[in-house]
């Protein structure tokens, strides 16, 4: 039970919870929020959490997530759960699940990859090698992309 | 089983795939020098965006001796390339003129791109420091014409297992013919990529990395030596470093076997003495002439099955 919220109720929108403690800036990034949308964001981190021992919350008033984003949170944020709030319920809650391939979204680590070549329209394909620690490799070029490279991606 | 196909990877091919492509080649070893007329006709677009002696002459030598004849992509300065046409495009139009296309190009992925794009079989003359799977089946070729079998040898790579494609492709055809166990000798700057080390664990192929080659000669049936790829150096300085480790000499030889042999995917520029080439070790050039046959059975397979 929470005893007293530090961040209140949002209406209509999404949670991300149980982001591992201290992902919530670059779950942020990944979504390409920066703040100047004008959504009323709540950022909560490093707070405790009976399954992860520390984590963060996120919560953003006015705006759904849509599967694909969804997949690109599994990415950096393995254990996150996701709830689309509509009228202060939970409407719909999501665990988020990677993928065996990804498609789009993340950028190959190689920058000779021919999916990092702007003139050309190959859409980088990966093959999820590893889920913990994450590693995808490209369909293309092969090279294995971490989520250091991810996370880095979307500074 | 061949028609049709793309050439990528030397993954994409069985052991039982492989010898029939030797044999194919065997076959034409007799032809190396004549004109059968197997492939009139056809013709083949050569798109070398990277330079090219030994790959690009054969495929066209190849190609020419089968009766079929070749389109050869000039220089990107010459071309539309020149005022900016991308590859996809120039793809699509060679896949307009040809009935197989062999491209080789510095980024890594782009023979696979250029296959999703063209109907026509798409062959990687290589890709980056990424595959050079023909290169690959010639040297196969070569250990199974020589020693009769290109399976359960201790086998030597020796050079630049980081950057270069042909080092790659070999040691991925590992997992097709394995080796007793495979000596990845290098350089540590220059050691096998992760990505494809995991390939041959996963195969189970017996290796072992060293950086002294003198520690393990005289267990090599076969020597396969690379060179510093001093153009995928991301930094100048890394090469400066590490070029001109190794080298080839008859003093490291007098511990070899006697039937050792040594391959080199060429060229050389100071990785093997000149004297070394007189010696019964070498088979280079050897190899180098088989580019023709392995590249008439492959062209032959792929464009008549």
């Amino acid at each position: 039970m929470e005893k007293e919220l530090l961040v209140r109720k949002i209406k209509d929108g999404t949670v991300i919870d149980h982001i591992p403690a201290g992902n919530a800036l670059n779950v942020l990034k990944i979504l390409k929020i920066k703040g100047s949308e004008g959504f009323r964001i709540a950022i909560v981190m490093n707070v405790e959490s009976r399954k992860l021992g520390r984590k963060d919350i996120v919560k953003i008033e006015g705006r759904e997530l849509n599967p694909e984003e969804v997949n690109m949170i599994a990415l950096i944020a393995p254990t996150a759960t996701i709830n689309i709030v509509r009228n202060y319920e939970v409407y719909r809650k999501v665990k988020v699940k990677l993928p065996d391939t990804i498609e789009g979204i993340v950028k190959c680590s190689n920058p000779n990859c021919i999916t990092n070549q702007h003139r050309e329209y190959a859409v980088p394909m990966f093959k999820v090698i590893s889920k913990n620690p994450l590693i995808l490799q490209c369909l293309y070029c092969e090279r294995y992309t971490t989520r250091e490279d991810i996370i880095n991606q979307f500074k | 089983m061949f028609k049709g196909r793309d050439v990528i990877s030397i993954l994409d091919f069985s052991k039982e795939e492989l010898l029939t492509l030797f044999s194919e080649a065997k076959n034409m070893e007799k032809y190396v020098k004549s004109k059968v007329k197997i492939l009139e006709n056809e013709v083949l677009a050569l798109a070398f965006f990277e330079p090219s002696t030994r790959t690009m002459f054969s495929f066209q030598t190849a190609m020419q001796r089968l009766g079929g004849s070749v389109l050869v992509l000039p220089e990107a300065k010459a071309t539309s390339i020149a005022k900016g046409e991308n590859l996809g495009d120039t793809i699509r139009m060679l896949d307009a003129y040809a009935n197989a296309i062999v491209i080789r190009h510095r980024i890594e992925g782009a023979a696979k791109y250029a296959a999703e794009i063209a109907e026509a079989p798409v062959i990687n003359a290589g890709d980056g420091a990424h595959h050079h799977p023909t290169q690959a089946m010639i040297d196969y070729y070569t250990i199974w014409r020589v020693k009769g079998t290109a399976e359960g040898l201790n086998i030597g790579v020796l050079g630049d297992l980081k950057y270069g494609r042909a080092a790659a492709s070999f040691i991925l055809a590992s997992t097709i013919f394995k080796p007793k166990k495979l000596y990845l000798i290098s350089p540590r700057e220059l050691r096998v990529k992760p990505e494809v080390l995991e390939i041959i664990e996963k195969h189970g192929v017996k290796y072992f990395e060293t950086g002294n080659l003198t520690d393990v000669i005289s267990e090599l049936d076969v020597l396969y030596v690379t060179r510093i790829q001093k153009e995928r150096f991301p930094d100048p300085a890394e090469y400066e470093r590490v070029k001109g480790s190794y080298r080839i000499t008859l003093d490291i030889l007098k511990d070899a076997k006697e039937d050792l042999m040594i391959l080199h995917p060429l060229p050389r520029v100071g990785e093997i003495d000149f004297e070394v080439d007189k010696t019964k070790h070498a088979y280079y050039f050897k190899q180098a002439s088989f580019g023709v046959p392995i590249r008439m059975a492959l062209l032959k397979l792929i464009l008549k099955g």
